[in-house]
């Protein structure tokens, strides 16, 4: 497989064409014709499918780098660099590693599936919401893409404005409020970001005067100040973490899930959610790990992680609305993710990848399944339900499985992505890993308990008694889910393997640098 | 196939011969999941394909499946229930692929056994699959570990299951969720296999949670009673409580001695020894997740709810097998809990603390599953007291004739529960087919079920030649002879000398065992003796269950009363020629040997004057027991459920299990929900985070917004103030600063 690709030139234009065919292929879709010739007045199906078959071509487009992908390479792979705005330094600067990987694979999955479970929902404008899907695509990917900082701040906002509409104008009731709220919770301190990327890169300004953004100097040059790494540092993680979201910034997200439709919050928990943590990763930790290193400030981070994954499970376990229970355990999986990333040993980082990997699958599942009720009952109130494994056993089997992912069943993603961060957090921290291993017993509570108030207990609402069970497109859609569940859970070694060198690559930088700055910087320079 | 790499086992005695099919053992069962689980959805029906609109317009579905649907209304449910009265679509097939599995699997079982008995290894034969989670320095393989302690539980497991299979295809059949009750019990046998294969820590926890799954969906087998969906859910969210502390010790491990895996803990556990603490606190850990799988103080509270899923589920996983992992975990870390004695005594005592106080409530319960349920947590307590006081042969020899005479016990009151259903389903009664009160008499009915649950209650109580006789009495006297001296002995456990903790020990476990008698006892005297009190017509409808049920049961009666004979004392081989001693003792030797040898080093040898003695109390006690019973209780005067008094005072306490559920309720549930609904999600939530800092600056800025549009109005007389009070301030600023 990998001699197919090198011979067609796959790592040369892979990155660049996956941002660019969603591009083009919202122009498609913009051209497709508006109303079926029928004269029913029914929008056309052409624009969802035109979307879904660009989404698929998009996956087995980037499916390539599964196995292009060298994980015993820790630099930078299918990188492309060409000059964009030379005045400002800013170059188009592309690259993967073994963590983007795994996040764009994350991404091209989903989407596809979150177009189907837009199939019938979406009836408005359709060709502009599945317009706006595509931008969104490549806002997304180009922020796990990108190496120059500036680059990647265009493509962090860009990716705020489609999902904005998409919020705005198919959400639901309370649908202005929440996209909103949504934006300006996550634009202002992005903002803050932006300040911090433009200082960073007016202090690399070399001879010509030009200022530079370049991931790879800025990593390499360490003259910032501790005072200076410290609030620059601040402005990267409270950008970052009202993405994650992590508590106390989490309270857009309840809102912007339960009013956003079906493909949004399935990409929202599914994927924008990794931003944050993405970031952390990519930037937060590796560019200032004197300021991310500090016992204070890590200390913080860490303890309010570990409360995001207690007070958010114990809040999902009493929300009325199912979308916002499960938007609240969302808030209980991202807390693990930033433990295991703070908590900064092998296996607790690469289980927090694991669980942000996890997370879009099966919260994504979940979303879905939320939807699929919807369409059918009009209300995601739990208390609307009762019983109904009767009356829906497909449905039933579906919810109560990816449920069991989502506590983390052993032998389902869940539990490989969680126990990976415990244990590995237990080695630096244990005291914060055993209070956030009760996190396990909440989670069961949360989500079995939703699920037996919906699926079990007596049928005695009338109106239940006759929902159709899923369809063979709501089939099809979820069995690629649960086929990656169990993958996921049962045999991980090659998405570990894969992660596994930028992993430990991040660790060592981290850790190493902290204590000895300008040793690692030499080395890292001769690399 | 990836399956069958067998990596660095060329030279294990094993390697070659059929043990190389172990993998087969619990992959024959998840096959049996699969089908059955998939011929269940099979009676689903796909919905319309435009979902939007079903719930407003169900007649614009499609013509396709619109016929499909009404007729499912027609026959008044839809789906999987959907044959509320004749037997599902698929139950011959089921019936078929359901025990057949798990007999496939018990045949392996003995010939992989037959192997083990020639080759005789002493080191365990591994099987290594692939790498499950690599991540470093930590290296978690999908392996599988055969030796003689997994061995017998691998017997256990596949031979009482397929018994208990078996059994269930007579007592399911009538029920509408027939393939998915045997998908369940299926993928049950497949995790509780992975559970005893595994050989690590981590393999051992994916059948260790899978078990609990299995026994969450059976509990909730009849979903649609929210009584059951209760019970279950109450299982699993019990149990991961347990699970918490499985994780922690794993964790700890990891951290100090940096393998997960029995070879490699069984290696490196000597590194630990100097630090005394820690292997307690790694034992305590460990120990709160048998507590939870095994149904021990304080996470006990689980078993009695569970026995709202089908009888024969209560027999194979709340009997016979999943509650005794907890027993099966301490005997695999046997290298660890030997070298804490602090931890050994912990689990002793909790074990011994169990056994009394579940039989006391067992005393006073009328449904005739919730006397069996506590007889099962009593009798789990005694295991633990066996592996508590490092005699971990004893706790697996009680675990093995448990599985016999306990699954016995609950298929014999699943017959009982099956008569009784009949007969009140042919009258149409709304009676409790469950409560003693209404049984009475039964003998007459059902006299093979009779027969042999009397066999099964002088097993539990102790009367020789029974098979629970021979392995309660090896677990007491163990305890008496670590008494007299030990490691355990001559430790101190809160401040109190071990060896006088032993010997209380050792009187508690009398009096459950006279309690065992004594409401062991009682059971049978109210279901089969003295007058039915089913009612008239009910009567003419009682009678046996067909033979695919009874069938297994005589197994196990078999398997009941001979079932001693696989560990036989030297006491009683010495004197009456019965037949080899001590073969379970030698069988696991290679296995827990080292660990049993480390705890009684320097024990003296117990006369056997003594021994003699012990034996004879034991069996006095439970005769006693029984007499006691049988002269106190008068099932001819006993009120059916209906005209039942309610108990008072310090036996309503004990009927009500101590209230320690409701205390629960009032002390956690409630207020955990409480102060999660009004305190963290509406004052935090909503009203600090959300509304007076998020919202609250918003409204901030919102109000700045207003205060600078009022001003750039484009009144010119109201910039004529501002500019006169700026001027003023200004001047009076510079003023005063003056």
């Amino acid at each position: 497989m990998a001699a197919f690709l090198d011979s067609i030139g796959y790592n040369n234009w892979v990155l660049p064409a996956l941002l660019i065919i969603p591009l083009i292929g919202s122009i498609l879709v913009l051209l497709a014709p508006v109303r079926t010739t029928d004269g029913t007045g029914v929008e056309s199906p052409a624009a969802r499918q035109i979307a879904f078959w660009l989404f698929i071509l998009e996956f087995i487009v980037s499916l390539g780098l599964w196995w292009s992908f060298n994980p015993s390479n820790t630099g930078w792979q299918a990188s492309v660099d060409l000059p964009w705005i030379p005045s400002w330094g800013v170059r188009f600067t592309l690259g993967i590693d073994g963590i983007a990987l795994m996040m764009i694979l994350l991404t091209t999955f989903i989407m596809p599936l979150s177009v189907l479970g837009s199939w019938t929902s979406i009836r408005t404008k359709t060709r502009s919401y599945y317009a706006l899907l595509l931008i969104l695509t490549s806002g997304m990917l180009g922020v796990f893409l990108a190496r120059d900082l500036f680059l990647f701040y265009v493509f962090w906002e860009v990716m705020l404005v489609p999902m904005y509409f998409i919020i705005g104008i198919w959400g639901g009731e309370r649908r202005i409020y929440a996209s909103i709220k949504f934006f300006i919770y996550t634009f202002l301190p992005s903002l803050l970001m932006l300040v911090a990327i433009i200082y960073m890169g007016l202090q690399l300004r070399g001879q010509t005067g030009t200022p530079d953004f370049s991931y790879d100097l800025l990593l390499a040059a360490g003259t910032l100040s501790s005072r200076a790494a410290l609030w620059l540092f601040a402005a990267f993680a409270f950008a970052f973490a009202v993405k994650v979201p992590m508590f106390p910034f989490h309270t857009w997200l309840p809102d912007a899930h339960v009013e956003a439709p079906t493909a949004g919050s399935v990409i929202l928990a599914g994927i924008m959610l990794k931003m944050g943590t993405f970031g952390f990763l990519r930037f937060a930790l590796p560019l200032f790990p004197g300021a991310a290193m500090n016992p204070t400030v890590r200390l913080i981070i860490l303890i309010l992680a570990v409360i995001g994954i207690i007070y958010g499970a114990l809040v999902a376990m009493v929300q009325p609305d199912f979308k916002k229970l499960v938007a609240y355990s969302s808030v209980s999986h991202l807390g693990f993710v930033m433990l295991g990333i703070f908590a900064l040993t092998l296996q607790s980082v690469q289980g927090a990848l694991m669980v942000m990997i996890n997370h879009g699958i099966s919260t994504g599942a979940l979303f879905l399944l939320v939807g699929i009720i919807y369409e059918r009952r009009h209300t995601r109130l739990i208390d609307s339900y009762g019983g109904i494994a009767r009356v829906v056993p497909m449905f039933a089997a579906m919810l109560t499985f990816v449920s069991l992912s989502s506590i983390g069943l052993p032998g389902t993603n869940g539990f490989v992505g969680e126990f990976l961060v415990l244990i590995g957090s237990f080695r630096t921290y244990p005291v914060l890993a055993v209070i956030a291993a009760t996190g396990v017993i909440f989670a069961a509570a949360y989500l079995l308990w939703a699920i037996q108030r919906i699926l079990f207990n007596p049928l005695d609402k009338p109106e239940n008694t006759h929902v159709p069970d899923l369809n063979r497109r709501e089939l099809a859609l979820l069995l690629p889910l649960i086929a990656a569940i169990i993958w996921l859970g049962v045999y991980p070694a090659p998405v570990l393997r894969r992660m596994e060198g930028s992993a430990q690559l991040l660790v060592n930088r981290v850790t190493g640098t902290a204590g000895n700055v300008a040793a690692i910087n030499a080395s890292e320079v001769g690399r | 196939m990836m399956l069958l790499q067998a990596v660095a086992t060329a030279t294990h005695p094993l390697s070659g011969s059929v043990a190389e099919w172990v993998w087969l053992l619990p992959v024959l069962p998840l096959i049996g999941f699969v089908i059955n689980g998939l011929l269940s959805l099979n009676s689903a029906h796909f919905g319309p394909t435009d979902p939007s609109t079903a719930g407003h317009h169900p007649h614009s579905q499609s013509a396709a499946e619109a016929p499909a649907i009404s007729h499912a209304e027609e026959a008044g449910a839809v789906g999987d229930d959907h044959h509320a009265v004749k037997r599902h679509r698929f139950a011959g097939l089921v019936s078929i692929i359901g025990p057949g599995v798990l007999i496939l699997a018990f045949a392996l079982a003995v010939m992989i056994w037959q192997a083990m008995v020639g080759a005789h290894p002493t080191t365990p034969f591994i099987q290594r699959y692939f790498s499950w989670m690599p991540v470093g320095d930590l290296q978690i393989d999908a392996a599988f570990q055969l030796d003689q302690l997994s061995m017998v539980m691998v017997l256990v497991i596949t031979g009482v299951g397929a018994l208990i299979h078996i059994f269930s295809v007579g007592y399911m059949q009538d029920d509408p969720g027939y393939p998915r009750y045997f998908a369940y019990l299926n993928l049950f046998v497949f995790f509780m296999l992975m559970l005893v294969l595994g050989a690590n820590y981590p393999i051992l926890f994916i059948g260790w949670e899978g078990v609990g799954l299995c026994s969450y969906l059976l509990i909730g087998f009849w979903f649609n009673d929210k009584a059951n969906a209760d019970a279950g859910k109450k299982a699993f969210i019990v149990n991961r409580i347990g699970d918490f502390g499985f994780l922690v010790a794993m964790f700890m491990l990891f951290a100090n001695i940096g393998v997960l895996d029995f070879v490699g803990l069984n290696a490196h556990a000597g590194e630990l020894a100097t630090n005394g603490g820690l292997v307690t606190a790694i034992c305590l850990f460990m120990f709160l997740g048998c507590t939870g799988k095994s149904a021990q103080i304080p996470l006990y509270i689980w078993l009695p709810d569970a026995m709202a899923g089908p009888t024969p589920v209560s027999a194979l996983i709340h009997a016979a097998t999943m509650v005794t992992a907890g027993v099966y975990l301490i005997a695999r870390s046997a290298v660890l809990f030997s070298l804490s004695p602090v931890a050994s005594l912990t689990v002793a005592v909790v074990g011994a603390l169990t056994a009394i106080f579940a039989a006391t409530i067992g005393l006073k319960q009328w449904d005739i599953k919730k006397v069996l349920a506590y007889s099962t947590i009593s009798q789990l307590g005694y295991m633990f007291v066996g592996v508590g006081v490092g005699a971990y042969v004893a706790g697996m020899f009680h675990l093995v004739t448990h599985a016999f005479f306990k699954a016995l016990l609950f298929l014999g009151s699943g017959s009982v529960i099956y008569a009784m259903h009949a007969a009140y389903h042919a009258t149409g009664s709304h009676e409790d087919a469950q409560d003693m009160r209404n049984m009475g008499g039964l003998r007459r009915y059902l006299p093979v079920t009779f027969v042999l649950m009397w066999i099964a209650t002088l097993a539990i109580s102790g009367i020789p030649p029974f098979a629970g006789f021979f392995s309660k009495d090896e677990i007491l006297g163990s305890v008496f002879a670590r008494a007299q001296g030990s490691t355990l002995a001559s430790a101190s456990w809160l401040g109190i000398p071990g060896n006088y903790l032993l010997y209380a020990i050792y009187a508690i476990g009398l009096a459950a065992a006279f309690m065992t008698a004594v409401y062991m006892t009682r059971m049978m005297l109210y279901t089969f003796h003295g007058p039915n009190r089913t009612g008239q017509r009910e009567a003419e409808n009682l009678g046996e269950a067909p033979w695919v049920m009874t069938g297994p049961l005589v197994v196990l009666g078999i398997l009941t009363i001979f079932g001693g004979w696989l560990n036989l004392p030297a006491i009683v081989t010495e004197y009456v020629p019965l037949g080899p001693g001590q073969v379970l003792e030698h069988w696991l030797e290679p296995v827990v040997g080292a660990p049993t040898e480390h705890i009684i080093a320097g024990a003296p040898q117990t006369p056997a004057t003594t021994e003699e003695f012990l034996i004879g109390a034991a069996v006095i006690i439970a005769v006693v027991g029984i007499l006691f019973a049988w002269l106190r209780l008068k099932p001819d005067r006993l009120p059916t459920a209906r005209e039942a008094v309610p108990e008072t005072g310090f036996e309503k306490v004990v009927a009500h299990k101590y209230y320690v559920d409701e205390g629960l309720d009032r002390a956690i549930v409630t207020p955990t929900y409480a102060a999660s609904r009004n305190f963290l999600w509406r004052i935090i939530d909503n009203g600090l985070i959300d509304g007076f800092f998020v919202n609250g600056s918003a409204a901030l800025a919102r109000g700045f917004g207003w205060v600078g549009s009022r001003l750039q109005s484009g009144n010119v007389g109201i910039y004529a103030w501002v500019l006169v009070v700026g001027v003023l301030a200004m001047l009076g600023a510079l003023t005063l600063h003056r």
